[in-house]
């Protein structure tokens, strides 16, 4: 098969089908991974470069309370996701707020320097080795036909179309979540208003660490954990939200559905190392002609 | 502070790091120095682009390893001498710099995007290095051949067969003279026309092209001598290790690595640089040597260090070690006076 002049080796349709829906699975992850970060986004109108690395010190504490409590991943969340909550809202109040002086690209250098310090004593006290939580599960699953889906894939899409659900109607329905959106779009009159601005930030960030937790035990019984898996998934993230639209929840589910599904049709296309590269391309390619994304409204 | 009092200051600089190597007699302060200067020069490459001109890069490798592949390959592939092939390297760069500046300038990318653009440059030729073996030798990396024939040390720009004096200094007084042109270039720029442009960009584009400055143009050519400065460091790296491969030349390290130093030494000050590579590689060399008494070897406590470093300053001295010391000159200066 030839596309733009590149020889492309030809699959039958079960195969591209399959590859697609396995495409799916991985894009659920990214939607989730991305949701926390369009949220920040939206509010706080910067790039929280420190999500990767919040990602993975989620996923070191699933692997733990598996570890030294033998407590099942995914019940790890109930633990988890507060734990993280509070934890971001603290880094957002303590850190990050008092670090930037309120200035946007101030923010961006501090949630970088908090990213190298979580990342670098991540590998001081767990070293760079891989770790991976066995369940009795991790195998087990449907023949859908054309693939295979097992139980963790099949939750983590369930898992993940249904917090993107929670968060919208908490967004919509709650007095936090309207104030949030209030302050996501007139920060000065929602201050006016009454609104406690610097504490809604932190709520915000608090909310899309709990996110990100909650995407860390969906994805501890397939991926092993180790220092750099935060970057490699937040790279991604990145690229998923800036499709969707940054501050989108839809778009961050939608875009990233398509950038898995891109992933793993490159991946079949032009081989594994190559394929990666569709992501970077699509990336650059959407900021350049709609830096607004699919369904973003705010111009860059 | 007054000129003369800065030429003085600079003069200084210079003449210490001009005979360090004098009184230095272990190779593992050379080899610290000369990290330290690499650094340097990176992070002057760095902050032309960001310091002075506000736009923070956060994928500044994909300049130091576009001049470290093209100083490789050339030489590699087509046996070319490496003097003949820096000239290539630092303009084949500042092509690459001018065709992503074109992008993201021309776009309107600022802030946020900006730094999500050139991380996603970075990380599209770091799979392409990686992937695109018969070009680029793949993950293996590109490894050049030693010379070891004293006679073509210079010809070969490989010091490690030349005389005793050659050996032990040559790559010191290689990246002392990179970090001086690249400084004396930054010092012009920010005398000029152009760098006070720059910087009214930086602090409000629209006010300044109001006032008539071409933004565009203004950020085009940041980024060129920018990326320019960055890519003398690559040369260097190569020339120094004979090898380059994927990870080391696109990698996150020095993207990282390109923005500490001029941050924490004062965005936006020709000195700044230095003075931040300095200060982290020595905190960073002490911290190495505390940790080891306890915990033995292991990797992340110096960049644990920085990136609190970054936090610290950002929050409490947002002008940098530079703005620091300057406060404190001027109160001895008082003091003196009164």
């Amino acid at each position: 098969m030839e596309f733009l002049g590149l020889d492309l080796p030809s699959y039958s349709w079960q195969t591209v089908l399959g590859s697609a829906i396995s495409g799916v699975f991985l894009g659920s992850i990214y939607a989730l991974v991305a949701l926390g970060l369009t949220l920040i986004y939206g509010v706080l109108h910067i790039i929280n470069f420190a999500h990767g690395a919040l990602l993975m010190l989620a996923m070191y504490a699933v692997f733990f309370l598996w570890k030294l409590l033998g407590l099942d991943p995914y019940l790890a969340m109930l633990i988890v996701v507060p734990g993280a909550y509070i934890f971001g809202y603290g880094l957002q109040r303590g850190v990050i707020g008092k670090a930037s002086h309120g200035r946007d690209e101030i923010i961006l250098l501090v949630t970088l320097g908090v990213s190298i310090v979580i990342e670098n004593a991540a590998l001081f006290f767990f070293s760079a080795s891989e770790r991976s939580v066995l369940v009795p599960y991790d195998l087990d699953g449907i023949d859908l036909g054309v693939t295979y889906a097992v139980y963790p894939e099949l939750i983590a899409l369930g898992g993940s179309l249904l917090i993107t659900f929670a968060l919208w109607l908490f967004m919509s329905l709650t007095d936090t979540g309207k104030a949030i959106r209030a302050v996501a779009k007139e920060r000065q009159g929602a201050r006016l208003v009454g609104i406690n601005v610097d504490h809604i930030f932190a709520v915000t960030f608090g909310i899309g660490t709990a996110c990100v937790a909650a995407a860390a035990s969906l994805l501890v019984p397939t991926y092993a954990v180790h220092p750099q898996i935060g970057y490699l998934f937040v790279l991604i993230a990145f690229t998923v939200v800036v499709l969707g639209g940054m501050g989108s929840f839809i778009g961050a589910l939608v875009g990233g559905f398509l950038i898995g599904v891109t992933e793993q049709l490159g991946r079949l296309y032009l081989g594994e190392s190559m394929g990666v590269i569709t992501i970077s391309v699509i990336f650059i390619l959407v900021l350049l002609f709609r830096p607004t994304g699919l369904f973003g409204q705010r111009s860059g | 502070m007054t000129k003369r009092e800065r030429i003085l200051g600079w003069a200084f600089i210079v003449c210490v790091l001009a005979l360090a190597p004098l009184f230095i007699t272990s190779n593992r302060w050379i080899d610290f120095l000369e990290l330290t200067l690499f650094v340097a020069v990176l992070g002057q490459g760095w902050n032309v682009l960001g310091g002075y001109g506000g736009q923070y890069s956060f994928g500044h490798a994909v300049f130091f390893g576009t001049g470290a592949y093209i100083q490789a390959l050339l030489q590699y592939k087509l046996g070319w001498s490496p003097w003949l092939t820096l000239w290539f390297a630092i303009s084949g760069t500042t092509a690459v710099a001018a065709m992503i500046g074109y992008l993201s300038f021309r776009y309107g990318l600022r802030g946020s995007y900006f730094a999500l653009i050139t991380l996603a440059f970075a990380e599209a030729f770091h799979v392409v290095s990686r992937s695109w073996s018969s070009f680029t030798e793949g993950g293996q990396g590109v490894q050049l051949t030693l010379n070891q024939d004293p006679a073509l040390a210079l010809a070969t720009f490989q010091f490690s067969f030349g005389g005793p004096f050659m050996k032990a200094y040559g790559f010191y007084y290689t990246i002392l003279a990179i970090l001086m042109i690249s400084y004396a270039a930054t010092w012009w720029m920010e005398h000029s026309r152009f760098g006070a442009q720059l910087v009214a960009v930086r602090e409000n584009e629209d006010a300044a092209e109001a006032l008539g400055v071409n933004a565009f143009l203004v950020k085009m050519r940041a980024i060129c001598l920018s990326a320019a400065i960055t890519a003398s460091g690559g040369v260097y790296y190569v020339q120094k290790f004979l090898f380059v491969e994927p990870g080391i030349a696109y990698g996150t390290a020095k993207s990282v690595e390109a923005l500490f130093a001029p941050i924490i030494g004062g965005l936006g000050t020709v000195l700044g640089p230095l003075i931040g590579s300095f200060f982290i590689h020595g905190v960073g060399e002490i911290a190495k040597e505390a940790i080891h008494g306890v915990f033995g070897d292991r990797p992340g406590v110096d960049l644990i260090l920085f990136g609190i470093i970054l936090v610290l300053i950002l929050a409490f001295a947002p002008r940098g070690l530079v703005g620091i010391l300057e406060r404190v000159w001027i109160r001895l200066k008082a003091r003196g006076d009164a």
